[in-house]
């Protein structure tokens, strides 16, 4: 997601960065600049016009103009409202009531029923709650199936009702069977409906006066195109909507939706969804977004994903062996693996300040991950402990038991060598994280290539080679 | 009997009253027009889900004739777009059901992203060809998704078409060549295949639906004979991306505009005509099995443009 909203602004940072003093001509070439990478990027027309003004505005005046570093001051402006339009701070479900009750609404197609699944696992998992989930579209042929397919797949109790038309009857009788349950959180899906259709619309309305809902999500596909606005605006007003959750984040939509949706409606983003499972629904943080569209990278998110994948006494083992430079090729294996269950390499460098340019001088194949493990476990126990014992007859027995070319095997090694030394990088990061997981606030955010983390400028420097 | 152009008036008419509207006030007859003036216009076309390189290019393209004379009232300034318009999507093959295969059954792939529609307009096209007197068979190949093997049986119940379903998780392309061998042993006409929506960003997942293409070739030589990639009329600019990446896996032979009866505008169609020149087929405008039309680039652009049709009501 914002890839290429990233790719853009990089390069029109770099052109302001790059010079002493900025002349106002400067400033209006890069805001035009900026105005179509949003306009590429499908952030509706008036919204993106609306940010180039305020950013103009700012960046022409004295502080910007008169700094010591305008470019780099530029860039900060540009940084700010981009998180004012995307929000601050990640706003959490309101959990108060119990059950409390959450609406899921939108277009057809956005992705309800399949996030509807997606909150409900999240939010046993998470918040440890007990969630009742209620089949509420009545319309669409085998919605219902769906439910309680997906409350078998994780065994999450549903409610339907196939003697009824009437959706107010339903949620009505969902809420029974919530407090029956004695369930948390009761979480109704309720069918696609356009949002000018106004006898629908009306119906849901009618659903809202008759359960009160703590929250009513709009669900809404990061594809959308200019009419995004039309979307969120005619929802909003009819039933003032408490949140958004953004779905199919996992394609390559530049994702100005989301900045069009959040502007017009002033609500935050509650939730993205990033693939077709169930585990693929995350938490959306304003200010780590604006940073990843700013190609600043998102180090916390990184941490936490990596967190979710590493039990806490196994990191800390882990933490102590990169710090001990003794990470061997058992251990590769397993954070291989555990690398290939975050999303793979190429998402994980996304997250990296600064990755930008290495990345596209890298070539990962992510099938390659394959070859490698098939190449470490042709190796001996010792042969993992220490790769240099691979001398020429070693590997070529290596390479003939895995079916790879000898150079395969020397490429791994070199490569596990490359690795030791950054992962002993990260380990010293690791260790100056306070515990909460944080890291140490990060310095002053410079683009251009400036300030880059010490890993990163090792990892570009063997990307050259 | 609605006229096929009001049909497509009406679903656009919320697109177009503001894409009039937005040019009516653009442009005044009494003063000349000013760079600005198509700057304007360029924002509206980008509006309608054109894209910044079309609509640019569309623009520069109208202000030469206007510089030139060729245009001088708002009216023109509509009419053209409507017949640029046209012209860009009056690919060969345009509003053509299909082209039946030498040996039958023809073979329809429907492929697409996530929520575009793929399995409403399985059966849509069911109840359409069904109608004209096909043997129509429908292959549910979205063995992920929960439950949509059960919406597409739904579907076939209400249509009264055949079935051929594979269970949850099954491999795909076995079911597709299951279809294929019972459409081809059964004397059908035409053979539907409805896939699971994938991001064309997936690479395992598009490397899926090159295998069910090989497959079903195995069972029907020849086939798939038609590729139809199903696109959102409310997805912006990304369809664009999405028919680039979709027919480098299965060569797209057509294209479904879905949802148009919503405020979605389908104006994505134009930058993916421009590019890839692939024809649209049909356009889909409601919930119900007969809201499926054979799309038609002339009407849609005067829709679009509310251009006056002589011979339309």
């Amino acid at each position: 997601m914002f890839e290429k909203l990233t790719d853009r602004f990089h390069d029109i940072f770099r052109n302001l960065t790059g010079r002493g003093a900025l002349s106002e001509a400067n400033i209006e070439e890069a805001m035009r600049e900026v105005r179509r990478a949003l306009l590429e990027a499908d952030v509706n027309y008036k919204v993106a016009k609306e940010f180039v003004e305020s950013v103009r505005q700012e960046c022409l005046g004295e502080k910007v103009l008169r700094s010591i570093t305008p470019g780099q001051q530029a860039v900060k402006v540009v940084n700010d409202h981009l998180t004012a339009l995307l929000g601050g701070a990640n706003e959490p479900l309101n959990l108060a009531a119990k059950p409390a009750i959450f609406i899921l609404i939108g277009l057809q197609g956005s992705g309800k029923t399949t996030t509807a699944g997606k909150l409900a696992r999240l939010l046993r998992g998470r918040d440890k709650k007990d969630v009742l989930l209620a089949a509420c579209d009545l319309k669409r042929p085998a919605a219902i199936d769906q439910i309680e397919v997906l409350g078998r797949e994780l065994d999450i109790p549903t409610y339907a009702r196939r003697d009824t038309q009437d959706v107010v009857e339903v949620v009505r009788g969902a809420r029974a069977e919530a407090s029956r349950l004695n369930s948390d959180v009761l979480i109704l899906d309720t069918a696609g409906r356009l949002q000018i259709d106004t006898d629908l619309v009306q119906e849901l309305v009618r659903v809202k006066d008759a359960v009160q809902p703590q929250e009513i999500l709009l669900v809404a596909d990061a594809a959308l195109g200019q009419e995004a606005v039309s979307v969120a605006e005619h929802f909003n007003q009819a039933l003032g909507i408490t949140g958004i959750i953004l779905t199919k984040l996992d394609g390559d939509a530049r994702g100005g939706a989301a900045l069009s949706i959040r502007h017009v409606t002033g609500r935050p983003i509650k939730f993205i969804g990033t693939g077709e499972r169930m585990a693929d629904l995350e938490a959306f943080h304003p200010e780590r977004m604006a940073s990843r569209i700013l190609g600043m990278g998102d180090i916390v998110s990184l941490v936490e994903k990596a967190a979710e994948q590493f039990e806490e006494a196994e990191s800390r083992e882990l933490e102590e062996k990169m710090r001990k430079n003794s990470f061997d090729l058992n251990d590769f294996l397993s954070q291989l693996r555990k690398i290939k269950n975050m999303g793979g390499i190429l998402a994980m460098l996304d997250l990296f300040p600064g990755t930008k340019k290495f990345k596209d001088g890298l070539n990962v194949d992510e099938n390659q991950l394959k070859h490698v493990e098939g190449i470490i476990c042709g190796m001996t126990a010792a042969e993992r402990r220490d790769p240099e014992l691979l001398n020429a007859n070693r590997t070529r027995r290596v390479a003939q038991g895995s079916g790879v070319p000898v150079q395969e095997v020397n490429d791994l090694v070199s490569r596990f060598r490359m690795m030791r030394e950054m992962m002993s990088g990260l380990g010293g990061q690791l260790g100056k994280m306070s515990p909460d997981g944080r890291l140490p606030a990060a310095p002053p955010p410079q683009i251009g290539g400036r300030h880059i983390n010490p890993i990163m400028m090792r990892m570009r420097h063997r990307g050259r080679r | 009997m609605k006229s096929l152009f009001s049909i497509f008036k009406n679903g656009l008419q919320k697109t177009a009253t503001s894409l009039v509207r937005g040019v009516q006030s653009v442009f005044t007859e009494t003063k000349p027009w000013t760079a600005e003036d198509f700057e304007h216009l360029e924002g509206l076309l980008i509006q309608a889900d054109l894209g910044v390189v079309t609509a640019a290019e569309l623009v520069n393209d109208l202000k030469e004739r206007y510089d030139r004379g060729k245009i001088a009232t708002r009216e023109d300034i509509r009419r053209a777009m409507a017949e640029d318009v046209t012209k860009i999507l009056e690919v060969a093959g345009a509003g053509n059901p299909f082209t039946p295969a030498a040996k039958p059954p023809t073979v329809v792939l429907l492929v697409g992203v996530n929520g575009t529609g793929k399995t409403t307009t399985a059966a849509k096209l069911a109840h359409l060809w069904q109608q004209d007197g096909l043997k129509v068979m429908l292959a549910a190949c979205d063995t992920f998704r929960a439950a949509a093997v059960e919406q597409l049986v739904h579907w076939g119940a209400r249509v009264n078409c055949p079935v051929v379903a594979g269970k949850p998780n099954s491999d795909p392309a076995a079911v597709a060549f299951d279809a294929a061998t019972r459409a081809r042993n059964e004397g059908m006409d035409i053979l539907l295949v409805d896939t699971a929506g994938r991001q064309h960003t997936r690479k395992a997942l598009m490397d899926e639906l090159g295998k069910i293409a090989r497959t079903i070739a195995k069972a029907c030589p020849g086939a798939p004979h038609e590729v139809w990639l199903t696109v959102d009329a409310g997805i912006g600019t990304n369809a664009v991306t999405q028919a680039r990446e979709f027919s480098k896996i299965v060569p797209l032979t057509g294209l479904i505009i879905t949802k148009l009866d919503g405020t979605g505008r389908g104006g994505s169609l134009v930058p993916i005509c421009r590019e890839l020149r692939i024809p649209v087929r049909f356009a889909g405008l409601g919930e119900r099995e007969t809201d499926l039309q054979p799309f038609r680039p002339d009407f849609f652009a005067q829709a679009l443009f509310e251009v006056k049709v002589t011979g339309s009501p």
